[in-house]
């Protein structure tokens, strides 16, 4: 990203008044938080018995994800620490309740009170220092240790999140790790720089289920995986590495049916609309082509 | 805010050891209906603090709610209940007021609905 919201200025000053009518106006985002919220909630694995739960919405901001968990006829409670962006969920009357606090200072929840956490696009926020007193791993801390008490056995918390850097993903992950969650990383459309979207899922108490593997090119999505995760030693698998390594030039004699071949496959890896590959694929035209 | 949130929240300035329930001082209550689910209600009744259920709904002017934790037979049967039990949790809204700490007197105010929890610097 050109400029990442999270070096402009802190959260409840970056998102002011207006930023948060804009944020909530633009149908990009609306949409894009929609389908995000909607993965999240996928990958919460919740029960389905019919019983609607009830879940924690970290940095709700303006209600956009919170919709989509009433939507799926949960009950909800939002925590965001902008004050303009709370006046937005407001205007636009979301069901959750709406908790004004900053997350970095613990959550202030009884313990196993909630069924499950999602947070969208805002975990990433924790590890800037946004005042001088602000020390991100302590912050990380409080959050993740208060978070781990509230949630019920069983349950998870998943955060879509932007890191910065790969060392900023470690750093949630070692927090998290630490205060006693077991999970990974699910990486959809990991060769895609547009499509690509990480998702921590956190798990605690002894888990049951397998955690989904990412999507890829297929849209309908990569079926429920049996791949297990040990969650005892916490291991995450980072799947995002994955880039060719050898760059085939076309050579000097023009471009060679392998070389189409291989940019075709890539493209269909991003998620395009490729042609078929037939005979016909990188055959010599005539020269007046 | 409602008592559902009210029921887990509970104050997080360092060194406090007893920060739940917090008192309620109702300004301005209003009701918002809320569809009846008697699974969610039951599926809730396990994680409730009874009496701070009682004492919170008592503030926000609603004293239909039995002083006792019923038992698990009359959550199965007595529907009635299960709707007072609804219309606490669900449908009364704080939209004025504070939550007071029952530790260290602190107030969060709670405006528009939303309750201030941001803690100052010297309490974290």
């Amino acid at each position: 990203m050109a400029n990442r919201p999270e070096l402009l200025a802190p959260p409840e000053i970056f998102y002011d008044e207006t930023e948060a009518r804009k944020y909530t106006s633009s149908s990009r985002i609306v949409d894009i938080q929609a389908k995000l919220s909607e993965r999240a909630l996928e990958l919460l694995a919740l029960p389905e018995d019919g019983v609607p739960r009830f879940l924690l919405d970290i940095g709700c901001g303006s209600g956009l994800s919170g919709e989509t968990i009433s939507e799926y006829g949960h009950h909800w409670l939002g925590l965001d620490i902008s004050a303009s962006m709370l006046n937005v969920a407001v205007e636009r009357e979301v069901e959750g309740d709406l908790l004004l606090g900053d997350m970095g200072q613990g959550l202030g929840l009884r313990p196993g009170v909630i069924d499950g956490a999602i947070s969208i696009s805002a975990v990433q926020w924790l590890c800037n220092a946004d005042k001088t007193s602000h020390e991100p791993r302590l912050r990380l801390k409080a959050f993740f240790g208060s978070l781990y008490r509230c949630l019920s056995r069983g349950a998870r918390a998943v955060f879509q999140v932007y890191p910065e850097n790969i060392k900023q993903r470690e750093l949630i992950l070692r927090q998290a790790l630490q205060a006693g969650f077991g999970g990974g990383l699910v990486v959809d459309y990991p060769h895609s720089t547009k499509k690509r979207k990480e998702f921590l899922v956190l798990t605690c108490g002894s888990v049951q289920t397998s955690i989904q593997t990412g999507k890829n090119e297929c849209d309908e999505g990569c079926s429920e995986d049996d791949f297990s995760e040990d969650e005892e030693s916490g291991m995450v698998s980072m799947s995002d590495r994955n880039r060719p390594r050898k760059r085939q030039k076309p050579n000097k004699k023009g471009k060679t049916r392998e070389w189409i071949l291989r940019k075709k496959e890539q493209s269909r890896r991003k998620g395009n609309d490729v042609p078929a590959d037939s005979k016909y694929t990188g055959r010599k035209r005539k020269s007046c082509f | 805010m409602r008592l559902i949130t009210h029921n887990m929240l509970s104050c997080n300035i360092k060194g406090v050891t007893n920060g739940f329930p917090l008192r309620i001082e109702a300004g301005n209550v209003i009701e918002k209906e809320v569809d009846f689910n008697p699974d969610f209600i039951r599926h809730m009744f396990a994680k409730l603090e009874w009496k701070a259920l009682v004492e919170g709904a008592r503030s926000m002017g609603y004293a239909e709610l039995p002083e006792d934790s019923p038992d698990a037979a009359v959550l199965e049967s007595d529907e009635s209940f299960l709707k007072k039990l609804h219309h606490a949790l669900l449908e009364l809204h704080l939209e004025e007021g504070a939550l007071v700490c029952p530790e260290t007197g602190r107030k969060f105010p709670v405006n528009k609905g939303i309750p201030n929890m941001l803690l100052h610097e010297d309490e974290v």
